[in-house]
């Protein structure tokens, strides 16, 4: 299996930095940080893609000389998927950061914890 | 008619009577009876002996209940101090547990996955050497991804343009501190000035000397980027972004009364209005072509050439001004609540 895993390395670290991304989306309390954890685990994805598209030896989907075949190309579609990818991930991060302001300006803290108790003690 | 009286004095309706006219006094003096007897009192010694009784049995309660109201206290202390740090113990080893074996089972997937650069990865199919091969003869672009992205799979351009609209609407809604009615400035408004004034560099010399020379050229490799979206790497998204780039760069060194010569809530409003529809039309129209086999009537052009590929150029023109708008009212609202 490692040998597996070290042949397909890039794959490999864009797991484990998913892993990485997930374990910080858990463990962190304050909202920032899991903002960042979340950004964390669309790199990850942005990677994976990648290098799935990648063939050896053949260049970028630009057309050089004319020429037209699968042998002198990788494959152009995951190009594609990461741009939705950063898109999306764009879009949430902003919404995001822009809700936590609002929490911040209302409740004065980051941590999430202690926004659940305020806002249960607002319910009361 | 003995056995006749007999027969109606057993009736119902009889003992009513009866009842009426004997026992009506009979049955009131029962009842003023009942109520008028007085209980008989139990002996002196009997009652204090309940009362020692019914004290003990109180004070016991009392006790129990004091007992009770301490072992609350100490479940919650508890709770509060080592309970707490316990279970977030006990979370952190459950989240690190469960990141590495999704860690663990993501990677005996990658074990499984085809090896990196291989040729003949299920990924390179039928899909993608379509788009390879006869993407530049159909879409004349030289770009094969913008080809794709803004040719095949135009409507799900759309759609992320679409998002990025609706993200920006939707941090305007929650972050825009708007004007009283009268136009005079609301108290939060002048807080967040303030805030502003504090902060944010303000006439920096440095800033705005590297600002004047680098806006321009950042704002051209920009336009670049987009204009050159079909031959080369690059396109709306990431041309708007660098031009939204050199827009924040602008802002943040010459501030929003300067700024907002050019830039207003409106350009924003009017911009991704336009590009978006722009976009959704001339989709719609080659769409329509498309599917009911007319021809559309735009020229593809010699590859290669600056204006070739049809719609691409003008498609990615629109998207770049979208993306630029959103980044640059994300960056406005984020630090001031408004442009």
């Amino acid at each position: 299996m490692w040998q597996l895993l070290y042949e397909n390395l890039e794959q490999t670290v864009a797991v484990i930095l998913f892993g990485i991304g997930f374990s910080i989306l858990l463990l962190q309390r304050n909202l920032i940080r899991k903002i960042i954890g979340l950004n964390i685990m669309d790199t990850a994805i942005y990677l994976f893609l990648a290098s799935m598209g990648y063939i050896h030896g053949q260049k970028a989907p630009i057309v050089v000389d004319g020429i037209t075949s699968t042998v002198a190309y990788i494959n152009p579609v995951p190009a594609g998927l990461v741009l939705t990818g950063i898109v999306v991930s764009v879009s949430f991060t902003g919404i995001m950061l822009a809700l936590t302001i609002r929490l911040y300006r209302r409740y004065h803290t980051l941590d999430i914890d202690e926004i659940a108790l305020l806002a249960r003690g607002e319910d009361a | 008619m003995s056995k006749r009286r007999s027969d109606w004095e057993s009736r119902p309706q009889a003992r009513i009577r009866k009842w009426y006219r004997e026992g009506f006094l009979a049955l009131d003096n029962e009842i003023i009876d009942h109520l008028t007897r007085t209980t008989p009192q139990p002996p002196y010694t009997e009652d204090r002996l309940v009362a020692q009784q019914e004290e003990m049995a109180s004070r016991q309660h009392e006790r129990t209940l004091a007992l009770e109201r301490l072992d609350q206290h100490n479940v919650l202390a508890w709770a509060r101090t080592r309970g707490r740090k316990a279970i977030s113990r006990f979370y952190v080893v459950l989240a690190l547990a469960l990141s590495a074996l999704m860690i663990f089972f993501l990677l005996e997937t990658v074990a499984l996955m085809p090896r990196f650069g291989d040729p003949a990865t299920p990924g390179a199919n039928i899909v993608s050497e379509r788009y390879i091969t006869k993407g530049l003869e159909e879409t004349g672009a030289v770009n094969i991804v913008a080809g794709m992205i803004l040719d095949y799979r135009a409507f799900d351009t759309l759609g992320e343009s679409t998002v990025l609209f609706i993200a920006a609407s939707a941090v305007l809604i929650l972050l825009r501190i708007d004007r009283n009615k009268d136009g005079s400035p609301v108290q939060e408004l002048i807080a967040a000035e303030s805030d502003d004034r504090h902060y944010e560099p303000r006439n920096d010399r440095i800033l705005q000397g590297s600002a004047m020379i680098l806006t321009p050229i950042i704002l051209l490799y920009g336009i670049y980027i987009i204009l050159n979206g079909h031959l080369s790497p690059g396109g709306g998204f990431s041309g708007g972004a660098i031009i939204s780039a050199g827009l924040i760069l602008y802002l943040s060194a010459f501030g929003f009364e300067k700024a907002g010569r050019f830039f207003t809530n409106k350009t924003f409003t009017w911009v991704s209005f336009f590009s978006l529809m722009f976009y959704a039309l001339a989709k719609a129209y080659s769409f329509y072509c498309g599917a009911n086999g007319i021809p559309s009537g735009i020229p593809l052009g010699t590859p290669g050439a600056i204006l070739s590929s049809g719609l691409i150029m003008p498609l990615n023109i629109a998207v770049g001004m979208v993306v630029a708008c959103t980044m640059y009212i994300f960056y406005a609202l984020f630090r001031k609540g408004g442009l």
